[in-house]
């Protein structure tokens, strides 16, 4: 009797290890919340271009994560992205002129939209739209400017080389 | 030629009837199974025997695969420059594919060779005879709470093995070769995600049907001599083992 009862907290005890491994997994290495996630308050932007921005990117100022977006949706109208983030609760007190870029994280990292603080006296509610936007920056775009830029210089030299 | 032809259609015909009568032998398990969970304490003493004592063989191969797994991946990722992204690419690699199979592939050679060597000894032995003789069924009472121990085991070790695996990344990425704690969890974090999770205890349930379901049907069927035990006992792992590995294929590429 003794020893099935042992056996029995043997037992109990490495069920309760798998469950709180499984614990572990879900809320250490996953960034979804689990039930609470109605929480804060949801700001949207529009942008140029979102070039590679997801669901679920942080929302940062000053390299601190205020929050992350939640929502992508294409504005038909004028052709640009509708980007909606929820900030956490705690960050209450962003000026209402602050302005939003998206930026990457590393030279081939996930993208984020990092806010800059503006001088405002009031501060960013619920529903909100931050006015100043800047597009994400595309690299092949980059690239080809530099490439024209490039032919453009070379080709003025090459005006200039024979008088 | 004729007698190569008919030596192959035979074996295949046997390679069919084996897969039958597992199949069948699964039925007739699944078929008991309300009534055995109304006596919880047979089944919990498997549960400790698959489980509970393969805990230590489970932790120290899921440390020790986290570990190489962080160490190859920075000496990789640190010739592009990108070493944060370790966390998340160990991550996914442990719970998708390494944490169940590598699992499945220990807990055949652990608990699936116990299963089967034991109720293999008891068939060599009379014990499962001399039930029956006294009206009891030795599928119900032997081969039924050791098959749903292992089914119940097998998605805990593989959750603590995907833990420790992780932990094991943890210790060489971060404290031994130093990357950016911070961003090695954000990285692992912004990458895995609840689906990852859900594929790699799918995995592991599915796993656990099929290694347990192949050991108690081994041992259930040996022959019944020495021999025939120690053959039902190999034969446990190795077609746990070519299992695993193929309903591994078929998952991924199903839930991929």
């Amino acid at each position: 009797m003794q020893q099935t009862r042992a056996i029995e907290i043997g037992t109990g005890l490495f069920v309760l290890f798998g469950i709180a491994s499984l614990l572990f997994m879900v809320t250490q290495i996953t960034a979804e919340r689990v039930g609470v996630q109605r929480v804060g308050y949801v700001l949207t932007a529009e942008f140029e271009n979102i070039g590679g921005l997801k669901v679920g990117a942080p929302v940062s100022m000053a390299g601190v994560t205020l929050g992350r977006v939640i929502k992508i949706e294409f504005n038909s109208k004028d052709y640009r992205a509708l980007v909606e983030m929820r900030i956490d609760p705690q960050f209450d007190k962003i000026p209402n002129d602050s302005d939003a870029a998206i930026f990457t994280q590393g030279l081939l990292g996930n993208q984020y939209i990092g806010m800059t603080a503006g001088g405002s006296e009031t501060f960013y509610k619920d529903g909100d739209r931050i006015e100043l936007t800047q597009s994400a920056l595309v690299l092949e775009n980059l690239i080809s400017k530099f490439l024209v830029n490039f032919a453009e210089g070379k080709s003025r030299s090459a005006e200039e080389a024979p008088k | 030629m004729i007698t190569l032809l008919r030596e192959l259609w035979r074996s295949t015909r046997e390679a069919l009837v084996q897969l039958g009568r597992v199949f069948l032998f699964f039925l007739q398990l699944l078929a008991f199974t309300p009534a055995a969970l109304m006596r919880m304490r047979l089944i919990v003493h498997q549960i400790f025997n698959a489980g509970a004592l393969s805990l230590v063989i489970i932790m120290t191969c899921g440390l020790f695969v986290g570990m190489v797994l962080g160490l190859l991946g920075y000496d990789l990722l640190s010739r592009v420059g990108s070493e944060e992204v370790l966390g998340a690419g160990a991550a996914l690699a442990l719970t998708k594919q390494l944490g169940p199979v590598m699992t499945a592939l220990l807990f055949a050679g652990r608990a699936g060779t116990a299963l089967a060597s034991e109720i293999g000894l008891m068939r060599a032995t009379d014990q499962l005879s001399a039930m029956q003789m006294m009206a009891v069924d030795p599928v119900r009472r032997v081969v039924l709470p050791r098959f749903l121990g292992g089914v119940v085991a097998m998605p805990c070790l593989t959750a603590i093995f995907i833990s420790i695996g992780i932990f094991g990344v943890q210790l060489v990425g971060i404290q031994q070769v130093g990357i950016d704690s911070g961003s090695f969890w954000s990285q692992m974090r912004s990458a895995v995600e609840l689906d990852d999770i859900r594929e790699g205890m799918v995995k592991g349930c599915v796993f656990g049907v099929a290694c347990s379901l192949i050991a108690v049907y081994e041992g259930y069927n040996s022959l019944p001599t020495a021999e025939g035990v120690g053959r039902a006992t190999t034969r446990t792992v190795v077609i746990s083992s070519v299992a695993t590995l193929l309903l591994n294929f078929m998952l991924t590429a199903f839930m991929l």
